[in-house]
């Protein structure tokens, strides 16, 4: 894995890692199962256009679970995940390109944790934003990983 | 009363009402499944050796390894109330306090939290939220789940 970010590396401002997903009908499947959420209009199109949607729709938890990983990739093993809120604000299609940002928005030490927030968004390749949401991450401090 | 009404009556009556918790394993397998159903390939989900020699000496699960029986029978009892309606995940809110790591029973209690009728352009449409609560096997708080669902 690449080398422990901390708390001192951050600066308000900058982007977190892009992440590129581009899930499919077999994706949707296989998180349908690992999550036990059968809803059919996430791998039925004649259902999902019945109810109105205009084709298989991304989970909404399935996308949130994309977001959440932007942050996981970048805080590493010693960052904690405190808080996420995702707003899903479009649907997703199937089979598309999903590009997942974030930028960091504050930092501060509350107590004994080191804080960062972070805005987040999935967008689609029309440069939609389909989700959005903000997070709130606790770093190790540089000094005392020494890494 | 339209018929929207009648279901928003029959929601708001469920509103605080804790459905019977949901006990469940959190297993090594089950986590991997679903780490390889988000495409995340963290070797703290998937790689007991690295996991091992992690800060955490386990397997942890991805953050949004809560989707659990608890969440699914309440959203399930939820659309079957109105099975006419399309039921969109309008957003997720979610609190960590520990992680939840391989082997870990957790529980969890689900209850809807709100009901509301929102008329706007697209017509009416029925906002819930719900909040689960999740715990361990050591009675810790592992996190606080809340959900807006859209019926429309």
């Amino acid at each position: 894995m690449a080398k422990q970010i901390t708390y001192e590396d951050v600066v308000v401002g900058q982007p977190l890692p892009t992440l590129i997903k581009h899930p499919t009908p077999r994706q949707l499947v296989m998180w349908a199962g690992a999550s036990g959420e059968f809803s059919e209009m996430h791998y039925d199109k004649d259902f999902a256009l019945k109810m109105g949607f205009p084709g298989i729709i991304v989970h909404g938890m399935l996308m949130a679970s994309f977001l959440a990983q932007v942050l996981t990739d970048w805080i590493g093993e010693w960052g904690t995940l405190k808080k996420i809120k995702t707003s899903n604000r479009q649907f997703v299609l199937v089979d598309r390109d999903i590009i997942c940002k974030g930028t960091v928005t504050n930092k501060y030490v509350r107590g004994n944790d080191h804080c960062v927030e972070c805005d987040l968004s999935a967008e689609n390749s029309e440069g939609e934003k389909c989700v959005t949401a903000t997070a709130i991450v606790v770093l190790p401090e540089g000094k005392k990983t020494g890494s | 009363m339209t018929n929207e009404d009648l279901v928003l009556d029959e929601f708001k009556k469920l509103v605080g009402q804790q459905m019977e918790p949901e006990v469940w394993e959190a297993g090594r397998e089950h986590i991997k499944w679903f780490a390889q159903a988000i495409g995340d390939s963290n070797p703290l989900w998937q790689d007991k050796a690295y996991a091992a020699k992690s800060r955490y000496k386990n397997i942890i699960a991805p953050p949004l390894f809560l989707v659990d029986s608890g969440l699914v029978k309440l959203v399930g009892r939820l659309v079957d109330m109105a099975p006419h309606l399309a039921n969109i995940n309008g957003g997720t809110e979610i609190e960590y306090f520990r992680p939840i790591e391989a082997g870990d029973t957790i529980t969890t209690v689900a209850k809807l939290a709100d009901a509301q009728m929102k008329t706007g352009k697209a017509g009416s449409l029925i906002f819930l939220v719900f909040e689960v609560t999740y715990t361990n096997q050591r009675g810790e708080l592992v996190a606080i789940l809340r959900n807006t669902f859209i019926r429309r």
